[in-house]
C-alpha cells in the first residue's frame, strides 16, 4: 500500500495554496484523511488526547446503522413477498435500496463538496451518517427526484448555511424528512400507507390511527415484520445497536432513557384519558408506542445528534423527556399526522438552545452562591 | 371543570396550534430586532405578555359596550339605541393599545430602569406590533367572551414569548457558527424563523 502513500504525498502540492488545483483541496482533503489517518495537530487551544475524533464517532454510527439497512433491505423483499428465501428478499430489496442510497449521498455530497470548495472548509464526515439516515427514514416507494430535492434541502438549508457539520441547529436529516412531510404529503407515506409491485399496505400506526386493530402481533411489529419508513420497522435491531451506541459513548445515555421516560409517562396519561373519549390512539400502550413508526429509530440515532441536541446533563434529560412527551401528545390528539417522532425531535431541537441556556444560567448562579460573594 | 377545561384549549391553541409568531407570522419585526439576547427578548417577552393581556379585554369591553351595532343601548338615550360605531374599530384599538404601551414603559421605567434600557425604542414600537393589534382583531374574529379574551390575550401573549425567548436561545449559540457573510443577521434570523415555523407544524391540525 505504500505507492498510495507515495502517490498522494506526490500530488498534494498541487492541491496546496497556490498549486494548479488549489480549488479542489477539500476533495483532496476527503479522499486523504478517508485512505490514512491525517497527520494534521490541532495548533490551537483547547488539546485534548483522545482516541476518538469526529470521523471515528461517525463511523461508529455508520456501523451501527449497517445491520438495520440490511434489516431494512430485506424487509422491503418481505413485504413484497413472504414465500421467497432471506436471500432473494435481501436482493428484491437492495433494488429499491441502493438507489435511494446512491441519490441521497450523490446529490447531498454535491452540495457537501461545492460548499466545501468555496467556503474553504474540509469535507467533514457527518454527511456519511447523514446520507445514510435518509434512505433509512423514507419509505420504499418514495420517487427518486424527491429524494434528491429533500436531500439538498436539508443539507443546504439544515446545515451548510450554519457552516456546515458541528454548527447546525437542526438535524440535517429531520429537516429533509420534515421537508418531505410538508411538501409532498402524499408521496411520504411512511406513516400512512406503501406499496410495493401494486400491493397496498397501511403501517400498523395509520391502522391504529383510524381505530381498528392491526393484523400484526405484538412481536411482528418488535421484529420488524411490518411496513414502514425502511430503516425504522426493526425495534429490536435498533435496540442492539442503540446499546452498541451507548457502550461506545457516542450516544448519550441520557438522551434515550429521557426519551423513554417521557414516552411512557405520557402514554400511561393518554391510558387514563382513554376511557373518557372516542379517540383510539389514546389507549396506546407504552409498549405499542415503542414498536410502532419511527419511534425506535428516531430516539436512537437522530434525537441523540449531539450537534443538535441539548449539551448539558441536565438539559439532556428534559430534552428527553420533552421529545418522548410531545411523541405522544402529537401522535395521540394530532390526526393530521399519525407519526409524530420527527416532528417532536424536530421541536426538541428548537428548544435544545434555550433548555441549555437556562441550565447553564442555573449553574452559573449555584457557583455563585457558593463562591462569590 | 368543564370551563376550566375550555380555557385550557385556547390557552394550549394559542400557544402552540396558532401560535401568533410562527403561524400567523404577526409581529415579525420585534421578533427579528430584538432576539439578539435572551435577557432582553425575556423582558420584551414579558411586556408583550403584559400589554396583550390588557389589551385585549380593554378591546372586548370597549367594543362589545360602545363600537358594536346596538352597543349603547345601556346608556338609555333614544338616539342611541340603534347607533352602530364598529367603523371605529380600527382606531380605538390602536388608541387603545398605545395607550397601555404608555403605562407600562412607565412602570417599567420606575422598576426596572435597565430592561427599559435594554429594550430601547422597541418597547413604545410594541404600540405598533402586529401582534398585539392582530390579538385584538382575532379576539374579535372569533367572537371570545370576557373570560375568554382574557385567557386568549394572555397565552397569545405566551406564545410571543415562548417563541421570542427560543428564537434568542438559538441566535446565542449561532454566534460560533460560521454563517455565510450574505446571511449574517437577519438573513439567517429569517430562515430560522422558518425552520422553527416547520417544527411547529406539528401542531398544525390538533383539534382541541
Amino acid at each position: 500500500m505504500k505507492f498510495l502513500r507515495k502517490f498522494l504525498d506526490k500530488i498534494e502540492p498541487n492541491f496546496q495554496e497556490g498549486g494548479k488545483l488549489e480549488k479542489f483541496s477539500a476533495l483532496f482533503e476527503m479522499s486523504d484523511t478517508l485512505l490514512y489517518t491525517s497527520d494534521k495537530v490541532t495548533d490551537n487551544a483547547p488539546h485534548i488526547r483522545d482516541s476518538i475524533d469526529l470521523k471515528r464517532a461517525m463511523y461508529m454510527v455508520v456501523v451501527a446503522l449497517i445491520p438495520i439497512a440490511i434489516f431494512g433491505m430485506f424487509n422491503i423483499g418481505y413485504q413484497d413477498d413472504v414465500t421467497r428465501s432471506i436471500l432473494a428478499n435481501i436482493l428484491a430489496g437492495a433494488k429499491v435500496f441502493l438507489p435511494i442510497l446512491l441519490v441521497s449521498y450523490l446529490s447531498g455530497g454535491f452540495w457537501e463538496v461545492l460548499f466545501a470548495t468555496v467556503r474553504k472548509h474540509e469535507v467533514n464526515e457527518g454527511f456519511f451518517v447523514t446520507g445514510l439516515l435518509i434512505p433509512l427514514i423514507v419509505p420504499p416507494t418514495i420517487p427518486l427526484w424527491m429524494v434528491a430535492v429533500a436531500t439538498s434541502f436539508g443539507v443546504v438549508i439544515g446545515k451548510e448555511i450554519f457552516g456546515g457539520t458541528g454548527y447546525n441547529i437542526f438535524n440535517p436529516a429531520l429537516v429533509t424528512r420534515a421537508f418531505l412531510f410538508f411538501a409532498y404529503p402524499g408521496a411520504i407515506s411512511g406513516d400512512t400507507v406503501w406499496v410495493v409491485d401494486g400491493v397496498t399496505k397501511a403501517t400498523p400506526l395509520a391502522t391504529y390511527a383510524t381505530g381498528s386493530a392491526t393484523s400484526h402481533t405484538w412481536l411482528d411489529m418488535f421484529y420488524g415484520f411490518i411496513p414502514g419508513s425502511i430503516g425504522e420497522t426493526s425495534t429490536l435491531i435498533i435496540l442492539f445497536s442503540g446499546l452498541f451506541l451507548i457502550i461506545t459513548k457516542i450516544a448519550n445515555w441520557r438522551i434515550i432513557f429521557g426519551i423513554l421516560t417521557g414516552m411512557v409517562g405520557f402514554a400511561y396519561l393518554t391510558n387514563l384519558m382513554a376511557s373518557a373519549s372516542s379517540n383510539p390512539m389514546l389507549a396506546l400502550t407504552p409498549q405499542t408506542h415503542l414498536v410502532i413508526g419511527g419511534f425506535a429509530f428516531g430516539m436512537v440515532f437522530m434525537a441523540t445528534d449531539p450537534v443538535s441536541a441539548s449539551q448539558t446533563n441536565a438539559g439532556r434529560w428534559i430534552y428527553g423527556i420533552m421529545i418522548g412527551a410531545l411523541t405522544v401528545i402529537i401522535r395521540s390528539l394530532n390526526p393530521a399526522f399519525p407519526e409524530g417522532m420527527m416532528l417532536a425531535i424536530l421541536l426538541g431541537n428548537a428548544f435544545a438552545p434555550l433548555i441549555d441556556y437556562y441550565v447553564l444560567r442555573g449553574h452559573i448562579k449555584r457557583r455563585q452562591k457558593r463562591y462569590a460573594q | 371543570m368543564e370551563f376550566l377545561s375550555h380555557y385550557l384549549s385556547i390557552a394550549t391553541e394559542s400557544i402552540f396550534i396558532q401560535n401568533i409568531l410562527l403561524s400567523s407570522f404577526l409581529g415579525m419585526c420585534s421578533f427579528l430586532a430584538i432576539s439578539k439576547k435572551v435577557e432582553t427578548s425575556f423582558g420584551l417577552g414579558l411586556a408583550v405578555i403584559f400589554v396583550n393581556g390588557i389589551t385585549v379585554p380593554a378591546n372586548w369591553m370597549i367594543r362589545k359596550y360602545l363600537l358594536e351595532p346596538g352597543a349603547l343601548s345601556w346608556s338609555n338615550i333614544e338616539s342611541l339605541q340603534n347607533i352602530d360605531l364598529s367603523f371605529l374599530t380600527f382606531i380605538t384599538f390602536i388608541a387603545t393599545i398605545a395607550a397601555m404601551v404608555q403605562l407600562v414603559e412607565m412602570v417599567l421605567d420606575k422598576f426596572s430602569p435597565t430592561l427599559y434600557q435594554a429594550l430601547g425604542i422597541f418597547l413604545p414600537l410594541i404600540a405598533v406590533n402586529c401582534a398585539i393589534l392582530g390579538s385584538s382583531l382575532f379576539m374579535v374574529e372569533r367572537d371570545y367572551n370576557l373570560g375568554e379574551s382574557v385567557v386568549f390575550g394572555v397565552s397569545a401573549g405566551f406564545g410571543f414569548f415562548l417563541a421570542i425567548i427560543t428564537m434568542a436561545a438559538i441566535r446565542y449559540k449561532l454566534k460560533y457558527s460560521n454563517v455565510p457573510n450574505g446571511l449574517k443577521g437577519l438573513g439567517i434570523a429569517m430562515i430560522l424563523t422558518g425552520l422553527i415555523s416547520m417544527a411547529y407544524m406539528s401542531f398544525s391540525g390538533i383539534n382541541l
